[in-house]
């Protein structure tokens, strides 16, 4: 193997895991990856399901369309550096009876095609799955211009829009077999295909429904997509200074699962939130809004994301650490919310 | 309004330039080994259209990065500001030293350019489709202000396919901003393959023309080409903006890379980093299949 390595081969002999992991942002190769099943699984489904159409904008290498593109090149369509073009043409593809997949950069999904999803995807229940991958600061040193911690905020304002994350592949084909049959425009929001194992196999799931992962009678922590597996991993460092958490994985942000919040905070009298976002108007904003409407009095509460500002730029697991949302970052921060 | 107080650019000779391509392809091996990553590609296509510009035809001061009067640049295609970074290191606009940091946690210099952070930076892109925009809004505010800099803006080909770069183009043609100049490095792909596979922006040419642009077409690695075709630019303001349509290469200077899909994106390593450092020190030899 000459010039595409290995990550593990390049930086054989490097502490720093936080460069390893900064190579795949866009258009190369993934191997030695295995998260990012997207166009797999598609293609799987599309085998049976002649509804099943995916578009992308030039970056199906990126996504991995390109593995459908491979098996049903007939119901593949790359549009070019063109986003909104693409969501508006797979809500014209929907109107015809196609449940289309539109995959861009979260970023240029959510924030570029806002509209878009909007007014020709959500107003008319087209049902076409928006799929912004690479969300939140999963592109690391690209920048702001390639983050999105803004995207759910925006998208579970608008209604009738589905809001899901993808929280590993095994999850993700749950969530791509389920949307299928779901009424309406989604929008799923991906990482960036490396994301560590939560579901050993491939989950039940019902959109709307949170998943309970840990039981825990000291403090709930609720969490969405990237932020699932470090939640876990925070609960076991807890638990080793003696807190026992629950971990819920809230992979529908929109619409919410309430009664869970609700219960979780009355049974555990503490809830933190945890998400690779802004800190306004994400899951912890949706929690808060629950939490007080439902009158749950005396929950301590706290939701962790990233504050309000343009965050660094660096490797993507350099950022994780310094914003506190890896899992020692969570536990100092469950453990200060207990203090 | 005052007019220019920047020195103007001095005329450079095609050695030299060619020399400034060399060091910003082997610059941008150097810091792509330091992120793990880079876009070798995208720079190399553009080598000598930026060394071009910033050693030979911009009009701008690296004492004063911000003089009102300067010429502007917007790198568009922002992706290859990891060949930008060096030029303006080795102009004077920051202390080289800095670059060693590159994309690390908290440095200014990441994948995209930042005008917050780095001195030199007219506009921040990443998200392609703005500049020509930018470029346009920048044009007219130096009309309504009386200044008589020129306003450039480096786009890729693929990029050619987002919508705002023809409500851009329309608007510029619209309102004859004679001091815009657009330069597009058709280096043929964009990253799932050759444009004209993907999503086809030919006929260029007469696409900006048919929105009341000049434009010239060039070979955009033969640099007394290039010199030549800034050098007959008008620099009246009222009149038809200008495109420079630069026929290139994707990966121009390293045979593995060139026209190569896979080379968007990269990292070399081992033996493979060594083996292009001495590819790209011999300087540009023929070949490079133009077209
Ligand atoms: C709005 C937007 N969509 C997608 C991308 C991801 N992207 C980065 S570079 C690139 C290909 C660019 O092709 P081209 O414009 O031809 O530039 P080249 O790299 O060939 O110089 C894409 C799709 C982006 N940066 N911005
Ligand atoms: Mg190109």
């Amino acid at each position: 193997m000459s010039e595409w390595q290995d990550q593990s081969e390049i930086f054989n002999g490097t502490s720093d895991t936080a460069l390893k992991d900064s190579r795949s942002a866009d258009g190369n190769d993934r191997r030695g990856t295995t998260a990012f099943v997207f166009g797999e699984e598609l293609a799987d489904i599309a085998d049976r399901d002649p509804r099943v159409a995916v578009l992308t904008a030039d970056l199906a290498r990126s996504n991995r369309a390109v593995d459908f593109q491979q098996r049903h090149p007939d119901r593949f369509l790359n549009v070019g550096i063109a986003e909104k073009n693409m969501i508006t043409a797979a809500a014209g593809m929907a109107s015809c009876g196609y449940v289309p997949f539109a995959a861009t950069f979260a970023s240029f999904a959510a924030l570029l095609g806002c509209e878009q999803i909007r007014t020709d995807c959500a107003y008319p229940r087209m049902p076409v799955r928006v799929v912004g991958h690479h969300s939140g600061m999963s592109m690391g040193f690209y920048g702001t211009s390639h983050h999105s911690l803004e995207d759910l905020g925006i998208m579970r304002t608008i209604a009738d829009l589905t809001v899901v994350c993808a929280t590993d592949e095994n999850h993700l084909r749950a969530v791509l077999r389920a949307s299928m049959d779901h009424p309406g425009a989604m929008y799923l929001r991906l990482g960036r295909g490396r994301d560590p194992e939560v579901y050993p196999t491939v989950p039940e799931i019902t959109f709307g429904r949170s998943i309970r992962l840990r039981e825990g009678s000291d403090l709930t922590i609720l969490a969405t997509g990237s932020t699932v597996r470090p939640a876990l991993d925070a609960a076991a460092l807890l638990a080793e200074d003696g807190y026992s958490t629950r971990v819920v994985d809230m992979f529908t942000v929109s619409p919410l699962d309430k009664d869970e919040v609700v219960s979780s905070a009355a049974a555990t009298g503490a809830v933190l939130t945890v998400e690779e976002h802004n800190i306004t108007n994400g899951l912890g904003t949706a929690v808060a809004e629950t939490l007080f409407e439902a009158g749950v009095s005396g929950a301590r509460f706290k939701r962790l994301g990233v504050p309000d500002e343009h965050v660094l730029l660096g490797p993507p697991a350099a950022l994780y650490a310094h914003y506190q949302l890896d899992a020692t970052g969570i536990a100092t921060q469950a453990k200060e919310l207990m203090r | 309004m005052s007019l220019s107080t920047v020195r103007p650019a001095t005329a450079a000779s095609p050695e030299l330039l060619a020399r400034k391509a060399m060091f910003i392809r082997l610059e941008t091996v150097r810091l792509s080994r330091i992120a793990g990553a880079g876009h070798y590609s995208a720079v190399f296509s553009a080598a000598e259209l930026l060394a071009a510009l910033y050693y030979s035809e911009l009009r701008v001061d690296p004492e004063n990065p911000r003089d009102p009067q300067r010429d502007r640049f917007v790198l568009s295609k922002g992706h290859a500001a990891i060949g930008l970074y060096p030029v303006l290191a080795d102009l004077g606009f920051f202390d080289p030293a800095l670059l060693d940091d590159y994309t690390r946690l908290g440095s200014a210099f990441g994948d995209h350019p930042d005008m917050k952070k780095i001195p030199g930076i007219d506009f921040s892109s990443g998200s392609l489709g703005h500049g020509l925009s930018i470029g346009f809004g920048m044009a007219m505010a130096g009309r309504m202000s009386g200044a008589d800099y020129r306003t450039w803006v480096v786009l890729g080909d693929g990029e050619l396919a987002e919508g705002q770069i023809w409500e851009a183009a329309m608007s510029a043609g619209h309102y004859r901003l004679g001091r815009l100049r657009a330069v597009v490095d058709v280096n043929q792909l964009g990253i799932d393959g050759f444009t004209k596979d993907v999503m086809t922006v030919e006929p260029i040419a007469q696409r900006f023309e048919s929105f009341g642009w000049a434009t010239q077409r060039i070979d955009g690695h033969d640099l007394p080409s290039i010199l030549a075709a800034f050098a007959g630019l008008p620099d009246a303001d009222d009149g038809r903006p200008q495109c420079i349509i630069a026929d290139t290469v994707k990966g121009r200077g390293v045979r593995r890379m060139e026209l190569s899909p896979d080379w968007h994106v990269g990292n070399l390593v081992g033996a493979d980093y060594d083996d292009v450092v001495a590819e790209l020190s011999a300087g540009l030899s023929g070949g490079g299949d133009l077209r």
